[in-house]
This record gives structure tokens, sequence and C-alpha cells, in this order.
């Protein structure tokens, strides 16, 4: 089983922060590596691979989100065009001419408009186009016909099939985070492979977009021992200065920052070094944005680390990375959860 | 289907080739007569000898593109547009470059790294770069080469209401109608000129009327249609699912008033759907056929298209039908009268 193929199937699904059922269905169905799946009651996948040997056994938990930022449909006007809002954060000026699917009462495809450029007023041009000004044209003529495919409050995405460009780099849709939810697929195939103490619950999480909703209860009802979180980072791209990026082709960023336990990122990075997997240092000063930082503050508290695979263009539809550092993102962690035992996991709350 | 390969292949002005073959395969069996000429103009004709008026139907096979300028060191290709682009419809697009089609993307910064005035502002075509995916400049080199162009993805499909979205409505749906009224029956001497460079100064149109020398020329084209919110109902210029739009006047063309009154009353006549062009902006390859040699009359019939010069342009399969059926009426009373 090719996870990349995994990988690719998903981002071109639909699965809107709050709207993950479909795609949640879809990652269970193509995942033949764990031991058990469930769901929980926001719809967090919980994909359970065991470990060897007699409890205690540690308890590991990788968290990637599945959902993808996506609009919402907030009035049908008399001319059948739709007006919308975002359900996570979009620079608009991304969305001027996409193609979108309208999640109505059967997916219908639309484009996204605005008024032309002729009609427009001077000097306009050089100013984008704002949100209230942008509608989705699904092709119907008037109110009555939209209103019978399509409600108030109908979720949309972006309508985008993966593409192959040069080398191993794929550009598509909704990366951010199934790269992650890929690397956690990676990692499961490749302990098959290998000894491991660990359980490992691998979870898809809804509604990060949001505010790392999923991850707060996911992590309640699991209380790993270890929360791994992984997610996009920002990749190396025109207008970004280095120090603010991660470089595509040369691994995952391995964070370093208050949502970071020192003694895992140690590990981590002697794990890297031992297994020679490339990785970037990843310094993090601001603890929020990712589900590392739900994971963290779970109950008693969680030590947390944070794996970020680069990505060029996040929230577009033309998200891009290098697939090789989905693959070094699963190794790695593959290789972090075979060396750890329960002496490692006492010592982390040894300060 | 027939337009739906036309809008999917590739033809910037002055690169039209891909379009010029397909062209000429479907209408090789229709027509009596076939020729290329120095600009890359395709002209057919049919009873290159028959009774009656020289009618010349001209649709343009280029459509706005990107041209390759530069390559970066990083391997990131800078780009010009070709034809009018709002530089804003660019943005998180995908797109295919060169001869080889070599898949690329538009990228641009993420917002969380914006600051909020910057999604106030329109990006420009400078910060703009074309990522294939490649690490440097030679790498980019072995696949891309200055002067090739970059052309948009969207595949042809149908929705909504009888509605199509593709991209290079403008003017693959005025040569999608020209190469079906080749395979009608007429008696008179009918050319048809795909022409080329329409999106660059109507450079091919005249070259090809000075060797047609036609009484009458029809122009078919894909037309701007702004019936959409925020746009007040005058300044809509043509309405999507309205019938075809015919031009009283453009930048570049007075079409020959009788004519268009009589394709005006033929529609009425028949209760084929047609509207007027409410619009005097623009310009065809009707505006350098008038004025060749000793001129011609010239009508411009246009199918509504929404969001045209970006990637995805929509019109209405009817509109396309009305289109067709008004211009063959009109061939066929031509005939009539006059053959």
């Amino acid at each position: 089983m090719d996870v990349k193929q995994i990988f690719r199937k998903a981002t071109e699904s639909a699965g809107v922060s709050g709207y993950e059922e479909a795609i949640g269905a879809q990652i269970q169905e193509a995942c033949p590596w764990a031991d058990d799946i469930r769901t929980d009651k926001l719809g967090n996948l919980i994909m359970l691979k065991r470990g060897q040997g007699e409890g205690p056994r540690p308890r590991v938990m990788l968290a990637a989100h599945m959902d993808e930022i996506g609009l919402i449909i907030t009035k049908i006007e008399e001319d059948g065009f739709l007006r919308f809002s975002t359900i996570g954060g979009f620079d608009q000026r991304v969305l001027l001419g996409q193609e979108v699917v309208v999640h109505g009462r059967s997916p219908l495809i639309g484009v996204i408009g605005a008024k032309p450029p002729h009609v427009q007023a001077p000097g306009e041009q050089k100013k984008a186009v704002k949100l209230e000004d942008l509608f989705i044209d699904i092709g119907y003529d008037d109110e009555k016909e939209a209103n019978a495919h399509v409600r108030i409050g109908d979720v949309v995405t972006l309508r985008r099939d993966s593409v192959e460009l040069q080398g191993s780099f794929l550009a598509g849709k909704a990366f951010d985070d199934r790269a992650g939810v890929a690397a956690i697929l990676e990692c499961f195939k490749a302990l098959d492979s290998l000894k491991h103490m660990a359980d490992v619950y691998g979870v898809a999480t809804v509604q990060e977009e949001v505010g790392l909703r999923g991850a707060i209860t996911s992590t309640f009802g699991i209380v790993p021992d270890v929360g791994i979180a992984i997610d996009v980072g920002f990749g190396d791209s025109p207008g970004l200065q280095e120090g603010e990026t991660i470089k595509l082709g040369e691994g995952p960023g391995i964070a370093i920052g208050p949502h970071v336990h020192p003694k895992l990122h140690k590990k981590m990075v002697e794990t890297a070094e031992e297994w020679n997997i490339s990785y970037s240092l990843d310094p993090s000063p601001h603890p929020g944005g990712t589900d590392a930082y739900a994971i963290q503050v779970t109950q008693a508290g969680v030590p947390t680390i944070l794996l970020s695979i680069p990505l060029r263009y996040m929230h577009t539809p033309i998200e891009t990375l290098d697939y090789e550092d989905v693959k070094r993102t699963g190794r790695l962690m593959a290789m972090f959860i075979a060396g750890l035992d329960n002496e490692f996991v006492e010592g982390l709350t040894c300060f | 289907m027939l337009l739906a390969q036309l809008t999917e292949a590739c033809g910037a002005p002055g690169q039209e080739g891909e379009v010029r073959d397909l062209i000429r395969t479907e209408i090789a069996p229709y027509v009596d007569e076939i020729k290329t000429d120095a600009l890359g103009n395709l002209i057919a004709v049919k009873n290159p000898n028959g009774k009656g008026p020289k009618v010349m139907l001209a649709a343009h096979m280029d459509e706005v593109a990107l041209m390759i300028t530069s390559i970066e060191k990083n391997g990131y290709l800078r780009f010009k547009p070709i034809g009018g682009i709002d530089p804003r419809v660019l943005v998180a697009k995908t797109v295919v470059v060169g001869a080889k089609k070599i898949p690329g993307v538009i990228g641009s910064k993420p917002i969380h790294l914006q600051r909020p005035e910057e999604r106030q502002r329109a990006l420009s075509i400078q910060e703009l770069q074309i990522d294939i995916g490649v690490k440097s400049k030679e790498e980019a080199e072995k696949l891309v080469s200055l002067g090739e162009c970059a052309y948009f993805t969207t595949k042809y499909e149908e929705f909504g209401s009888g509605k199509v979205k593709a991209k290079a409505l403008d003017d693959r749906v005025g040569c999608s109608l020209v190469i079906e009224l080749l395979k009608e029956d007429f008696s008179f001497p009918l050319y048809a000129a795909f022409t080329v460079q329409e999106e660059v100064g109507l450079r091919g149109s005249g070259v090809a009327a000075y060797q047609i020398e036609p009484d009458i020329a029809l122009v078919l084209e894909g037309t701007t249609a702004s019936d959409v919110p925020g746009t007040d109902e005058h300044k809509h210029a043509t309405s999507v699912g309205k019938g075809p739009a015919i031009t009283f006047m453009d930048r570049t063309v007075i079409p020959n008033p009788k004519l268009v009154q009589e394709l005006l009353d033929l529609a009425a006549e028949k209760g084929i759907p047609a509207q007027a062009r409410r619009a005097t902006t623009g310009g065809t390859d009707g505006g350098q056929i008038q004025l060749t040699k000793t001129g011609s009359k010239v009508a411009v019939i246009a199918v509504p298209c929404r969001y045209i010069h970006s990637a995805v342009s929509v019109m209405s399969k009817k509109d396309y039908e009305a289109a067709f059926l008004l211009v063959k009426n009109y061939l066929q009373r031509l005939q009539e009268r006059e053959g």
C-alpha cells in the first residue's frame, strides 16, 4: 500500500473543519497498519498500534489534523450567485478565479468570481478584491433554481487535483495537514518492521484550523506519556526571510521552544543523527497555532514535541511540498518510538 | 467533444500550433482547400468557385497566456502576461509551461506571515513566479526555455443549468462555431479564417482578409458578460443565457448597421434568442477585416462568457447553440437571396 497515493486521494477529498466525517472514514478505510481504529465524539480518528511485551507500556500519541480550511454559504442572491464567509484563515486574494465544490444537496461545481476589471473604477485594480465582493457562480439562473440545490450554511471546499511537479514535489490543496496524517501512516507502516515497546496512538484530529479543538478532546481520552504533533511549517519560498522558513527537501523541522519538552527535543535530534535522517532545527518562540499546544496543556500536562513538514504557499489551493519530507518525518518518528522505554518516559517529569 | 478539446489545447499569441493542428484535422474532410499563411493563420474554403457573395467566417485561435521572461537562480520562473490579464486572477493557480507542458504553480506568501494591510493590496506580476519544483536555474533550463508560455490547466466541464466552465472560451468558442458551420452545406464561396495574435492587437485577421477579400465577414467571438453581483445592470454588456450578442460598436469597428439589423430580425423571426451587446469597449478582428483592401461588411456575433481572460470562464450551452443557429440561418438566407 502506497501512502503517497492515500495522501493524494485524501487531499482531493473534502473535510472542512467540523465536517471531517467522510475524510476520517476514507483514512480509516485506507489504513491497514493499525490494530484498532475508533472515532471519538468530536470525530477524531484514533488509530492504535500496540507495542510489544508486557505492560505497562509507554503511550505515545501522534497528532495531525485532517481538517482543511474552507468556505461557508451565507446568502443566496436573487440571480443565483452565492455569497460566502470563510472557515479558517484564508488570504482572500487566493480565492479569485478558483474552482470550488459547494457541498449542497449533492456536490456542485462552482467558480469564484468578482466584477470584471473593465467595470471597475480606476485604481481599483491595484487593490485586492474584498471577501464581501466575491461570489460563487454555480451556473444556476436565479435564486429559485439555486435554492433547490444549496442552503445557507452549506460548506465549500476548493477544487484541486494534486499535481506532480519535478522530482518528488507535489502541489495541491489541504496538504495542511493531511501531509501530517500521511506522515503518521508512513510511521505506522515503518513500525511494522520494527520492534517497539510503546503503544502508539495515531490521531487524525478535527477542527484544528478553528482552534485546536480535536486535539483537546483526543488527548484527554488517550492521556499519552509523549505527544508528537505533526503539522506543516513555512517552506522556503519567494518573499519570505530565511529565518522564518525551513527548506523543502531537507527533512522535517524539529521545533524548539516553550511547547517542546527539552528532553524530547534532544532525543529526536539524536535519533535523526543516529539514523542519518535529514532535519532542520526550527526555533518556535510562540506556542500557539498547532495541536502541540493543545496536547501540552491537557490534564496534568503532556511532554510534547512538534515536527513540521516544510510547505510552500500555506493555506492556498497550491500548497507545495517534497513528498520525501513526509517519508522522512514518518521514518524519524518510527525510529524515535522504537527507541522509547519506560525509563525515558519516567525521566520526562524530572527537571 | 470538440469545444472541450479546443479549450484544453494551448495557444498563446504567436504559438497557436497545437490549436491549429487540431482544427486542421477537424475541418479537412469538409473543405475544398486549406492553407496556412506567413503569420500562421489557418485559411480554408468551401466552394471557391461557387456563385454568390464571398463570405468569411473568422475566429481567433490564440488565448491570453504568460510568457517566461527569466529564470531565477533558485529555479523559479518569472513571466509577463501576453494579452490582457489582471494579475489578481493568477494567484494560487496551476499552470503548464512550454512545449513539454511542465506542471507548475503560481505561489504567494502564506497568510500567517502577512501584515493585515498587505491583504488589501493586489499582488503585482513582479511579486509572482511559477514554481515547477526544481532547485536551480540549471535544472529549470533543461525543461523550459525563455519565450515559452505558461497556460492555465482548467478542464472543460458542464455544470449548473446548461453552463460550461473552461479556459480560453475567448475564442475557442468562436473556433468551434466556425468548424461546425463548415460542416454544413452552402453553395456560395465560404471562407474560414482561424486567425493568430488577436489578443496582442488583431494582427492575424487583416492579413487573412487581404488574401480572402470577403464581401461579408462574420466574426465569431467569446465576449465579456458582466452580469454578476456588484455590476450595475447597464454595465452588464452581455448576459449569459440570453443568446448570442450582436455588436453595434466596439473600440475597433462599427459593424454594418443593415447586417446587424438583419441578424437581429432573423433571430426574432426564427425564435432564436439573441441580444445586443450593450457596451462599446473591447476590440475584435472585425476592426482589421473591415479595413482591409477596399473594405468589407462586418458583423460580430459573440457568445457571452463570464470571467474571460482568467483561468476559468463560464458560458451557456444554449447561447452556443443559438449562435450556431443564427449564423447558419443567416448563411442559408444569403444563399436563397443571392446564390
